[in-house]
C-alpha cells in the first residue's frame, strides 16, 4: 500500500472525471430527442412534423367526387389530362368547406394566355396562338369551353357555364 | 393539497403509466403509409414543358415558399451550335410567371428545363450537415428537420444543383421536401398536380406497378451531373447535353 500512499492527487482527479463523465451521460440522455436514431442520424419524429403540414390542394380526385358533370366533359376533350387546380388553384379549403369557402372563377383571358401564347420555345405540336390576332384580347371562354376547349367537341354544354349543365 | 402516503403509492403507478404514453409520442399522421414500401423519385420529361410557371406558382402555395426563393423553378435554355457548351439560361422569378418572348429570327434551340431538388440517394448535402438536421428518409426524400437546423448553410453550399437555401424568417435551411406531407396521404405532389402537360410525375420506384420502369426502358432517359455520383432520382427526359 506504500506505493499509493503518494497517489491521492490522481484518485481525486479521476473521480472528477468520472463525476463529469456521469453528468455528461445524464444531461445527454434529458437534450437528446426520443426518436433520435430511430431510423439513422437524425430525429425520427421528424418525418412526423413534416408529414403533419396542411395540405393545400386538394387533387384532382377529391374535386371528382362532386363535380362529376365537369369531368365528364373534361374527360371527353383536349384538356383530359389537364388536373382541375392546374386552372382553378389550391382548393382544399373548398373541398373541406365546401360552402363556405366558394371558388373564383378565372379569368379565361389571362389563364389560358398562360400556356397557349406562342413561343418559339414551345414543344411544336402543343396549340399556340398569338392572344391578340387570335381574338383581339377578348376572354377566351367567349368562344372555347374551358374543360373541352376544342370548339365543337364539347357535349352541348354552353361555354359560358364551362361545361356545367 | 394534503397527499396522504395512500394517495401517493396511488398516484405514483399511474404517473409511471401516463408517461410511457408521454415518451411513446404521437401516433403516426398516417397508419397505412409504410416508409419502407416506397422509393420516391421525379420523371421530368422535357419535351412535355411549356414552361408556363404553374408549377412554381403551385409549390409556393403549397408549401409557403417567400418570395424571391424557390423550391423547384423552370429555367429556359438557348441553345446554338456555336455555343454548345455555354448555352444562355435565364428564369425570371423562377419562371413563375413566364418567359419573355423569344426574339424573332433567332437562331439555335429554345426549351424549358423545370429544376428542382434531385433526392439523391447519396446525397451531398445530408453528408455535410454537422449536427445530423438534414437526412434521407427511409422512403428516399431528402428533408430538413428544421427544429435541428442550425441554419450554417453547409448543405446550401454542399447541393451541386443548388436547390437549398436559407428560409429569411426561419433562418435554417429550407428545400423541396417532394411534397411528403402530400406523398404520405396517398396525393401526388404539389407541382405535379399543377402541371397541365404532365411533364413532371412523381415516380415510386419500389412499386412494381409504376409506370416508371416502363418509361425508363423506353426512353433515353438522364439525370443532371450524372459525374458527381449523387445517385439523383430526379430522371430527365429528352434533356439536352448543354443542360447543367
Amino acid at each position: 500500500m506504500s506505493g499509493l500512499k503518494d497517489a491521492g492527487h490522481l484518485f481525486r482527479f479521476a473521480g472528477l472525471f468520472v463525476i463529469a463523465f456521469l453528468l455528461f451521460w445524464v444531461i445527454r440522455g434529458y437534450v437528446v430527442p426520443k426518436s433520435f436514431g430511430q431510423y439513422g442520424h437524425y430525429r425520427g419524429s421528424a418525418l412526423t412534423d413534416i408529414a403533419s403540414h396542411p395540405v393545400k390542394f386538394a387533387g384532382h380526385e377529391t374535386c371528382e367526387t362532386c363535380h362529376t358533370d365537369i369531368a365528364d366533359t373534361k374527360t371527353k376533350g383536349a384538356h383530359a389530362h389537364v388536373n382541375c387546380e392546374a386552372c382553378h388553384g389550391a382548393l382544399a379549403n373548398h373541398a373541406n368547406d365546401p360552402t363556405s369557402v366558394t371558388p373564383v372563377k378565372p379569368d379565361s383571358a389571362v389563364l389560358c394566355a398562360r400556356c397557349h401564347t406562342a413561343s418559339a420555345a414551345k414543344p411544336k405540336g402543343f396549340p399556340q396562338v398569338d392572344p391578340v390576332d387570335h381574338s383581339g384580347g377578348a376572354p377566351c371562354a367567349t368562344c372555347h369551353n374551358p374543360h373541352s376547349p376544342v370548339i365543337g367537341s364539347d357535349t352541348g354544354a354552353s361555354a359560358v357555364t364551362g361545361g356545367a349543365k | 393539497m394534503n397527499i396522504s402516503r395512500r394517495h401517493l403509492l396511488v398516484l405514483l403507478p399511474a404517473a409511471a403509466v401516463a408517461w410511457k404514453f408521454v415518451e411513446a409520442g404521437t401516433p403516426e399522421a398516417s397508419p397505412n403509409y409504410n416508409k419502407s414500401d416506397h422509393w420516391w423519385g421525379m420523371l421530368i420529361d422535357i419535351p412535355k414543358c411549356i414552361g408556363c410557371g404553374n408549377c412554381v406558382r403551385a409549390c409556393q402555395t403549397e408549401n409557403d415558399v417567400p418570395d424571391g426563393f424557390f423550391r423547384t423553378w423552370v429555367e429556359r435554355y438557348h441553345r446554338t451550335d456555336i455555343h454548345l457548351e455555354n448555352p444562355e439560361v435565364i428564369s425570371p422569378d423562377g419562371g413563375k410567371e413566364g418567359f419573355p418572348a423569344v426574339p424573332e429570327g433567332a437562331e439555335g434551340e429554345y426549351f424549358f428545363v423545370p429544376k428542382m431538388c434531385n433526392h439523391c440517394s447519396d446525397s451531398p448535402c445530408t453528408q455535410v450537415c454537422p449536427v445530423g438536421a438534414t437526412f434521407v428518409s427511409p422512403d428516399g426524400v431528402v428533408l430538413i428537420d428544421q427544429t435541428y437546423c442550425l441554419g450554417c448553410a453547409y448543405c446550401v453550399q454542399a447541393c451541386p444543383y443548388g436547390c437549398r437555401y436559407i428560409h429569411p424568417e426561419k433562418k435554417v435551411a429550407d428545400k423541396c421536401t417532394l411534397c411528403y406531407h402530400r406523398i404520405t396521404k396517398g396525393l401526388t405532389t404539389a407541382c405535379c398536380e399543377a402541371c397541365p402537360t404532365g411533364a413532371r410525375q412523381l415516380a415510386d420506384l419500389k412499386n412494381p406497378k409504376d409506370p416508371i420502369h416502363e418509361f425508363l426502358k423506353t426512353h433515353s432517359v438522364q439525370v443532371l451531373k450524372p459525374q458527381m455520383a449523387t445517385g439523383a432520382k430526379a430522371f430527365y427526359n429528352g434533356l439536352d447535353g448543354s443542360v447543367r
